[in-house]
């Protein structure tokens, strides 16, 4: 019993951290573009 | 069907994780927020018959400026109209709803590209994707606020700081798109335009599917709700159609209209500003970073300014919008006439994070006047001020620039009016959230009518 619901939990998290990845990935990859972008202003 | 999207059927169960409701709304907010890149096909899109260079058949600038500015107008429209129907059916019909009118929106666009009928572009990414934007906009934020009621403002913020960072993604994404699908007999926007339309509506059906509301009297674990309201935080609701009968609703609807006005003054000029302001030291790619530059402190300051609030108070924050963003307009004159390149990036890039911080913070602020109940479709009514704004703004800084220059001023100093009428505009708001008090007792509802559901 306990066993299983330590599973869920982890399942639970698991589906916690991917689905955080599946937007910040994305996000995170526009916001370098854009950081790349704004680096010409200080050059 | 209608049983899948049920209140019901997407109420969490007790133990849910309220963390995974921010992704599900960044995962719509993300997709919508290509809005602000639609620019990067204007160019292109001159180019669709004669491929390397315009033919004389081609569409110009001034037709497709057409497209964005329905999009806008649309998005003011369908989030009043439509966020009283939002609190009726909940958030998962609303942001599938966006879904197929935001993605059916660019597919209705690429067969307009393909058949070059530009009214069908109209109808697609103006009229239906501008009523996509609206929803999907306004569909997660009542959802956050009452999942998150320890941490409004940061919690909506999370969302609207994802409408910036949509830009971001949709910029790039749509520039190499085109660079892949480009051949010698196209410019690679309708292809562009296919893909685009079927990823944003994945993302955005994944987001609905994700999305849950919580149970009746849910609270987080740990947090003890206030036993009174607060000064200007109240506990009770009004009603939607009772929020406009208050006058707090039009100076929250100033309040946002000003602040955006002043922020898109800048933001809509930045790189030709910067140019004309430092004649020869910033080059048109410094001037591209700068743009870039105010992109991230808008965006930034979205999740930092909202969160901000949850400490400062949703008023105490405005406060600060306002009087800091009058004080730097007003200085960015001076330091462009003192050639100060560091100071005025450095002002204009706080200004900007004030921008996105007061699209943030509204829906906070809102739920802290009225109460939680229907404050979805109480946001939605008053972004008809960003509509106004979006017209408003962009008007006014190009309608008074060309003034000055017809009449003699020089390019360098046309802007000193402009940004001087910016930091009035500013004060002005300054006014209206002073003139900001609790909601007189005869709007609240009754306890039987908040029980009873809404009409």
């Amino acid at each position: 019993m306990e066993n299983k619901e330590n599973k869920a939990s982890e399942n639970h998290t698991m589906l916690l951290i991917l689905f955080w990845a599946y937007v910040l990935i994305p996000l995170g990859w526009g916001v370098f573009q854009t950081f790349k972008k704004a680096l010409a202003l200080f050059n | 069907m209608s049983g899948f999207f049920s209140r019901e059927r997407i109420t969490a169960g007790h133990g849910y994780n309220r963390w995974l409701i921010p992704p599900a709304a960044l995962a719509v907010h993300l997709c919508i927020g290509q809005a602000y890149a639609f620019s990067v096909f204007n160019e292109p899109l001159t180019r669709v018959l004669g491929i390397t260079a315009s033919a004389p058949d081609d569409w110009k600038l001034t037709t497709l400026g057409w497209i964005y500015s329905l999009a806008i107008v649309f998005l003011g429209l369908s989030a009043a109209f439509g966020g009283k129907w939002l609190e009726q059916v909940g958030p998962r019909r609303t942001m599938f709803t966006a879904a197929c009118l935001f993605g059916g929106g660019f597919l209705l666009s690429a067969i307009g590209i393909k058949t070059h009928q530009i009214w069908l572009i109209y109808l697609g990414y103006g009229v239906l994707g501008g009523c996509g934007l609206g929803l999907g906009y306004v569909s997660p934020v009542s959802t956050l606020i009452k999942w998150f009621p320890d941490h409004r403002g940061m919690a909506t913020g999370m969302a609207i700081m994802g409408f910036g960072g949509g830009a971001m993604i949709g910029a790039p994404l749509g520039v190499a798109l085109m660079k892949h699908f480009h051949s010698a007999t196209s410019v690679g926007v309708m292809e562009a335009f296919t893909v685009m339309g079927v990823l944003y509506f994945i993302s955005m059906v994944i987001g609905s599917l994700a999305i849950r509301i919580p149970p009746e009297n849910w609270k987080p674990e740990g947090w003890t709700p206030p036993l009174a309201s607060k000064k200007m935080v109240t506990l009770r609701h009004v009603h939607i159609d009772e929020a406009l009968r208050t006058p707090q609703f039009y100076l929250l609807w100033l309040i946002l209209c000003l602040n955006v006005t002043a922020g898109i003054g800048i933001l809509g000029q930045a790189s030709v500003m910067i140019q004309e302001m430092f004649k020869g030291s910033i080059t048109p790619e410094a001037a591209a970073g700068f743009v870039g530059l105010l992109s991230l402190f808008n965006m930034g300051g979205r999740f930092v300014w909202s969160s901000a609030s949850d400490y400062l108070g949703r008023q105490n924050t405005y406060f600060l919008f306002f009087a800091l963003g009058t004080f730097l307009y007003s200085m960015l004159p001076s330091f462009s006439g003192e050639g100060n390149i560091v100071l005025f990036i450095a002002a204009a890039a706080v200004i900007l994070s004030m921008y996105g911080g007061g699209f943030a913070t509204i829906p906070a602020y809102l739920a802290d006047i009225f109460g939680t109940k229907f404050v979805g479709g109480i946001h939605g009514r008053l972004l008809t001020a960003w509509s106004t704004a979006g017209v408003l703004g962009p008007v006014l800084v190009n309608y008074i620039r060309e003034y000055q220059i017809t009449h003699g001023v020089a390019k360098a100093d046309a802007y000193t009016t402009t940004l001087y009428i910016m930091a009035g505009l500013l004060a002005l708001g300054f006014v209206c959230n002073l003139l900001m008090k609790e909601v007189r007792e005869k709007h609240y509802m009754q306890h039987d009518e908040v029980e009873n559901g809404i009409e």
